[in-house]
């Protein structure tokens, strides 16, 4: 008869107060698998966030962090702002020279569409014009008069040489809870997420938003997963942003929704995009230029332009213009916001291989805006908060585990001074102190055992029947078999000779459970092993 | 076979005071004989057979068992002796309630170094007169059965020496017979030697050799 099966026979005599033991052990296994799972699920979506696919923000100058968070998170309090020009320097000559074309083509049709509005307002016998109106004609008039020399065309931009990309996205609206974010539709052209930033986002239904369409214009959305499914969205529905903040008025520009997100894992499921031309057509978000009397005087008095822009509008889209609030509706359709009414938040910069310090000195150097690698800023961030939190969680399972192995100390001592009689009948037959110690020991180790198994199992089924709220939450999915994320093995045991490549190795936390377990068992099962080591035979067999 | 010569062994009382229990100039058994032990209830008979099985340590002597000194073995020597020479027969059996009777048998060979031998626990069963019922457990038995576990369990290592601490003690009338006429032929079959400790006179009548403790023993004859 082995010394197993003596152990078994002991487990199951004593069947109740083992059952608890085990299913005591059991409980504090679950919770380590779900500690460890959670652990996992944040470092693997802190791994898939900070793969962005992108290198480098450039934003206004400022909290680094905050900067991060906006850009990066879409969370903190909302940011300054840089000029549009800035981002133009990230375009080569031809997107650039296109932008400014569109701008000094959309400043001549605001001059014509905003004298045009004069016009009819002086018609119908309106002596004053409201202010903003003659400010915003006025100044577009004043800054064609300047020219295309001022927007200095014919020229890749500055920072181009540095440069694989740039995307340029606008904060500051909300759409329920979520952010709203304008953007270009390259967002989910170029960008690529996961661990390796070699995943493309693709749409659950619908197709990404573009610069322009025939159907909604400039009003196109793309919603994240989380958003869709949180506010019932579905393509073909509108949505209008709240400006400003979540309580803020909701701007009466509506946008239509043309595709929906597949669930990626990354802050992206929780915002919704519209297009950039869009967003900078929205009231409140042109930037004010100064009023200049004169130069409106100048502008009315040239109204008589033959080449009447509003009645193009006319012709092309059927519409009467005689009003201003006709005109606005359908002539954002088509005129996008000159350039220098736009500001962007910030710029997604994927730089060259070599470019980014240069290209961040640079940036740095001058006042206008900051660089910053989102990376060092989301590691810094994790090592502030996470890293703790991470700590806490593993603490926490430390203590689980001492828990539980305190729960079998105790059951196994409290049967001993039944036990000691058949202790001392094992030690009469033969067996010496080594061998009782050895059953007690082995007995210990199978309550662990048994119970870290049954533990496991039901982690794993919990784990399988969160995954759908898991993946919706953070697109990370999790089978039944699937272990907690490895960890390097220097980080497990907090050594930091990173140059031995056995210290390099990574394995899954639960893969050290069972050993764990079996340790844990020999310690709790050390204290009555001494019982049973010194068990007086004489005495306890009576006779 | 067995010499124990100027063999002493005290107990500590709880006051500190040294309370004496054996004091035997000499005292032997012979290969195969059997032996009745008789005498006054908390005389030392069970201490003197702890002592034979070097269960307990004595204060001073020989204890001498096939010519070796098992006073002076380190305690794992003791206990390959006590499993692979003694076998034990206890007054209240000490089944181990957990195990059925074969394992119970089977638990007696578990700690000597020779074979793991079911079929050869099966067979003492069936010696026993416990063919059918070797898988139940002590709860499920007699206590007539209960002791024929127990002595098919001592005889599992074929032990040179058998101890028996009053074995029907706690045994009916009906089977008390039975037990002792089991043990002895047990004995004479293996070629046992035997230590029977007993009230009985009517069981110490039944041997060649009855020993009394207080005629062997100082202590009390004190």
């Amino acid at each position: 008869m082995s010394l197993w099966k003596i152990a078994l026979r002991s487990i199951q005599h004593r069947f109740f107060a083992s059952l608890l033991t085990v299913i005591s052990m059991a409980l504090g296994v679950t919770l380590v698998v779900a500690v460890l799972s959670i652990h996992g699920i944040m470092q693997e979506s802190f791994t898939t966030n900070a793969s962005l696919g992108y290198n480098m923000i450039v934003g206004a100058k400022g909290g680094k962090l905050q900067l991060t968070l906006n850009t990066v998170y879409y969370l903190s309090a909302p940011v300054e702002n840089i000029p549009y020009d800035y981002y133009l320097e990230f375009l080569p000559a031809s997107r650039r020279d296109a932008e400014l074309d569109t701008a000094i083509r959309a400043r001549a049709h605001g001059v014509r569409q905003s004298m045009a509005s004069i016009e009819t307002v002086s018609a119908l016998g309106g002596g004053l014009l409201p202010a903003s109106l003659l400010a915003g004609a006025v100044n577009e008039q004043a800054l064609e008069r300047a020219g295309a020399k001022q927007l200095d065309r014919g020229r890749d931009g500055k920072f181009l040489q540095y440069t694989e990309f740039a995307i340029p996205v606008c904060l500051g609206d909300y759409l329920g809870n979520f952010r709203v974010v304008g953007t270009v539709p390259e967002m989910f052209e170029r960008l690529r997420f996961g661990e390796d930033s070699d995943r493309e986002y693709e749409f659950a239904t619908g197709r990404n938003f573009q610069a322009y369409s025939d159907e909604f214009g400039y009003f196109e959305a793309v919603v994240g997963s989380t958003v869709a499914r949180e506010m019932n969205l579905k393509v073909g529905d509108e949505i209008a942003p709240a400006h400003g903040s979540v309580d803020g008025h909701k701007h009466a520009q509506m946008f239509t929704v043309v595709g929906i997100l597949k669930p990626s894992g990354t802050p992206n499921d929780r915002a919704a995009f519209i297009n950039m031309e869009g967003f900078y057509l929205m009231e409140d978000h042109a930037e004010p230029i100064a009023v200049d009397k004169e130069a409106a005087q100048r502008a009315a008095e040239e109204s008589s332009d033959s080449s009447d822009p509003a009645r193009d509008a006319k012709s092309a889209d059927g519409e009467d213009v005689a009003s201003p609030v006709a005109v606005s509706r359908t002539e954002a359709r088509r005129v996008p916001l000159p350039v220098e009414q736009r500001k962007v938040t910030s710029l997604l910069v994927l730089s060259k291989p070599r470019g980014a310090l240069g290209l961040q000195y640079i940036i740095n150097k001058a006042n206008v805006a900051q660089a910053l690698f989102p990376v060092q800023e989301i590691y810094g961030l994790f090592a502030l908060i996470v890293s703790p939190l991470q700590r806490a969680l593993l603490f926490l399972t430390a203590m689980i585990c001492v828990v539980s192995g305190t729960n079998i100390l105790v059951s196994i001592y409290n049967s001993m001074s039944e036990r000691r009689h058949e202790i001392a009948v094992m030690r009469a037959l033969g067996a010496g102190r080594s061998t009782v110690m050895t059953v007690i020991l082995l007995e210990s180790v199978m309550l662990a055992v048994g119970g870290g198994l049954i533990g496991w199992t039901l982690g794993h089924s919990l784990n399988m029947l969160a995954s759908p709220i898991i993946e919706a939450q953070t697109g990370i999915t999790i089978g039944f078999f699937d272990l907690a994320p490895g960890v390097k093995l220097a980080d497990l045991f907090a050594m930091e000779d990173s140059t031995n490549p056995l210290l390099q190795w990574r394995i899954s936390p639960e893969v050290v459970v069972l050993p764990a377990l079996v340790l844990l068992a020999i310690v709790a099962g050390f204290l009555p092993a001494m019982s049973a080591y010194r068990t007086d035979v004489s005495r306890s067999l009576g006779s | 076979m067995l010499v124990l010569r100027d063999v002493k062994k005290h107990y500590r009382e709880p006051n500190g005071h040294d309370l004496p229990v054996l004091d035997i100039p000499r005292f032997t058994i012979a290969a195969g004989e059997q032996v009745v032990l008789v005498g006054k209830s908390g005389g030392g008979k069970t201490t003197l057979l702890h002592v034979i099985a070097g269960i307990t340590r004595v204060d001073s002597g020989v204890i001498e068992f096939d010519g070796r000194d098992i006073a002076k073995l380190s305690e794992p020597a003791l206990d390959r002796y006590r499993a692979s020479r003694i076998g034990y027969v206890f007054q209240t059996f000490n089944l181990l309630p957990a195990f059925n009777a074969l394992e119970n048998v089977e638990l007696g060979m578990a700690f000597a170094k020779g074979p793991k031998d079911s079929a050869h626990a099966k067979q003492l069963l069936d010696r026993v007169g416990l063919t059918k019922r070797w898988s139940h457990k002590p709860s499920a038995m007699s206590v007539g059965e209960q002791q024929r576990v127990a002595v098919a369990r001592a005889l599992a290592n074929r032990p040179k020496l058998l101890l028996a601490d009053e074995p029907t003690a706690n045994v009916d009338p009906g089977n008390q017979q039975k037990i002792i006429d089991l043990i002895r032929q047990s004995c004479e079959a293996e070629k046992i030697a035997l230590l029977m400790v007993t009230h009985s006179m009517e069981v110490a009548g039944q041997f060649s050799r009855v020993e009394r403790l207080e005629e062997i023993n100082r202590v009390g004859q004190a």
